[in-house]
């Protein structure tokens, strides 16, 4: 073992971080012991690195480097400029939890029009007087970043659905960050009650003023049986901040779940979902979208446990990629000796608009039982010069025609969006990157 | 007035001439046809003039409305009137071919300096042209192309020649692979189009195509040059005698 490594420059300031805000973090007693506990995972582990096989292809040491400064509690001034981002988001209809910079905002929040059987509360609140500690347990789920997120977590939502209750609106999470070189990190949670229907999107956004900044977000997200979940998630954050997002889905039996994650923003970033099949019969789509411009960097990192049989998933993912943008898709599904009858397939396909911009893909399928369905596809191109050509004679400029190839490409992976409402969100935003990129 | 004047034209692809010095000249209200052999050129003359890149223009110049053409990008080519239709429509998945119609036409207009049309007023046109080329409504939900047969993809060509109204048609082997009723609808949407203001050059390997679309000027294509031109009548004596008396005059 290297001692000096051990012992780097980064984990040092990084313990210093976690000391200088401890009397910051909610939560006293067992909650704080287990913050410690958390903590000490991290500093074990460190930064991940290329020479774990997970991270090879996103290296937070060579790339994230350090860990910066837990971000200050918003003030007036950081508030106003968070009120400004949420007015340029599409306008949605329902719920809004709002968090800024970690801390949550209830001036900037709706919750007076939140549903019948939907209950709501913070974490911060929840772990008041050290109360309700297993919040900031990781239970099997390793990984320093998450652990890193037990450790600092500052607040969040919990949000319980009542068993039976079919909300007909969306409730909206969205991240803002207003500060520079700091770094926030929450943790939520989602409980859908047994045969109930709810749409969750989350949002993470910039306001004017935020630069260099680092989010490390954590939810989890249990569906009871019988119960239909859309779930989708918007990273818009600025092209120069970190983005690491853990989300761990345990799902009952005969659910229905749509996860969709569309990355836009950040410069560096890794959306890593860890879902777990728990009762018989569920199907999961699990969909994805980037683009990257610039030297963006975007991790999506997706493991399904088959572990009961009878579960189908599907995952659709998609990446637009220009300049030097790099994009990483691994996909790593488990079926259980037990899990006869799944049915899981995979295909991801990246469009390459520049010749310096990297797709990297790794499909990983450990298949234990013998009766099952599996399968997975990936494809790396450009733009089909014949159908450009054929756009432009019609009267396109190069613009337009790409634009409307890039639409089609990423609409095969928009278009599982079931709600209306959150399919023209997800359709908006890829309409305003497109826009952008003039 | 001549519309369209190809002038000594030569083309390389591939460090190939393909084109050695064409020369034609189209006036507004005729209808041209370019017949010739297979490997004579005919293709790579539409795809030039349209503005598909991979051609390589080593002499001679084309003028559209006095304009030197091969100046202007193939979105400027078309906002200015030029119209090919495609000898292999291509498939454009995830694009609904109303919406693509929408986003061309507006294109087109835009770069006119005219007003865009609105949704509705554009649907209605649509659907008129579309019931005139007996092109079902269904077909305008699904993606561009896909899943059409041979006859309504070039079907949905005719219907974008119609909707664009430009000044020059060229027909790209309009009638490979259309069996004898879909040859018809199509033909007749053709010369639906004709207009003192418009000319129509219809590219073909057949005489067949020309019972239907009756040309005012044919013009035999041979090794890359035009050897011969001549009325209606030099299509049935191209039927009768072949292609091979003009390879020595090439």
């Amino acid at each position: 073992m290297n001692v000096v490594l051990a012992k780097s420059e980064t984990r040092q300031a990084v313990s210093d971080v976690f000391a200088s805000v401890r009397d910051r973090l909610p939560g006293a007693g067992k909650a704080a012991e287990t913050r410690t506990q958390a903590f000490e995972a991290f500093e074990r582990a460190g930064l991940p690195h290329r020479r774990l096989e997970d991270w090879k292809y996103t290296d937070l040491r060579a790339l994230m480097r350090e860990v910066l400064p837990l971000a200050a509690v918003p003030d007036a001034n950081a508030l106003n400029r968070a009120e400004a981002a949420l007015a340029a988001l599409p306008e949605v209809d329902g719920s809004r939890l709002v968090l800024v910079d970690g801390a949550f905002a209830p001036a900037l929040s709706k919750l007076a029009g939140l549903e019948a059987g939907v209950h709501v509360q913070t974490l911060r609140e929840a772990l008041k007087d050290g109360r309700n500690a297993e919040l900031l347990s990781n239970g099997t789920e390793p990984g320093a970043m998450i652990a890193l997120n037990a450790a600092m977590a500052t607040d969040g939502a919990l949000v319980t659905v009542a068993d039976g209750k079919a909300l007909t609106k969306p409730i909206h999470i969205v991240h803002v960050a207003t500060r520079a070189s700091a770094a926030s990190y929450t943790r939520s949670f989602l409980k859908i009650g047994k045969a109930a229907r709810a749409t969750l999107l989350e949002s993470f956004v910039a306001a004017d003023g935020a630069k260099s900044y680092q989010v490390n977000d954590a939810v989890s997200i249990s569906v009871g049986d019988d119960a239909h979940l859309q779930h989708v998630r918007l990273m818009a954050d600025s092209a120069d901040a970190t983005n690491i997002t853990t989300v761990i889905f345990t799902i009952g039996a005969k659910v229905r779940l749509t996860t969709f994650n569309m990355t836009s923003g950040g410069g560096l970033s890794r959306y890593q979902g860890h879902l777990t099949f728990a009762g018989e019969g569920a199907e999961v789509n699990a969909n994805g979208v980037n683009l990257l411009n610039g030297r963006q960097h975007a991790d999506t990192t997706l493991f399904l446990d088959h572990a009961v049989p009878h579960c189908m998933s599907r995952e659709v993912f998609r990446s637009v990629l220009d300049d030097r943008a790099h994009s990483v898709f691994q996909g790593r599904i488990i079926v259980r000796p037990d899990a006869q009858k799944t049915d899981a397939k995979m295909m991801t396909r990246a469009l390459l608009l520049s010749d310096e911009a990297e797709a990297d893909n790794k499909p990983e399928l450990e298949i234990f039982a013998d009766d099952v369905t599996c399968g997975h596809g990936a494809t790396t191109g450009a733009l089909d010069e014949s159908l450009l050509f054929y756009l432009r004679a019609r009267g396109l400029s190069e613009k337009e025609a790409q634009a409307l190839l890039i639409q089609a490409f990423v609409g095969e992976a928009i278009e599982t969006i079931a709600s209306d409402d959150l399919r023209e969100v997800a359709i908006a935003t890829a309409q305003r990157w497109l826009e952008v990129r003039g | 007035m001549a519309l369209l004047e190809v002038k000594d034209l030569q083309v390389r692809v591939d460090e190939r001439e393909i084109l050695h010095g064409l020369s034609l000249t189209v006036n507004e209200g005729e209808i041209h046809a370019i017949m010739g052999p297979n490997g004579s050129g005919k293709s790579t003359l539409s795809h030039v003039i349209a503005g598909k890149p991979g051609y390589e223009v080593t002499g001679g110049e084309i003028l559209f409305k006095g304009d030197d053409l091969l100046e202007m990008a193939p979105d400027e080519r078309a906002a200015k009137g030029v119209f090919l239709a495609f000898q292999y429509p291509v498939e454009i998945p995830g694009v609904v071919t109303m919406n693509f119609l929408r986003t061309a036409y507006n294109a087109q207009r835009k770069a006119r300096g005219e007003t865009e049309l609105m949704a509705p007023e554009f649907l209605k046109k649509v659907r008129e042209v579309a019931k005139r080329l007996s092109i079902p409504q269904d077909m305008l939900k699904r993606g561009v192309n896909v899943g059409f047969s041979g006859g309504e993809k070039k079907r949905n060509e005719i219907l974008q020649m119609a909707l664009f109204e430009p000044s020059l048609c060229i027909l790209d082997e309009m009638d490979s692979g259309l069996d004898i009723d879909a040859l018809r609808i199509a033909a007749d949407g053709v010369n639906a189009l004709r207009a003192p203001d418009r000319a129509i050059v219809v590219i073909t390997h057949y005489q067949r195509l020309l019972n239907y679309i009756v040309p005012d000027v044919v013009h035999v294509m041979s090794k890359g040059r035009v050897v011969k031109s001549g009325g209606k009548e030099l299509a049935l004596e191209l039927e009768a005698s072949g292609y091979a008396q003009f390879d020595d005059a090439a």
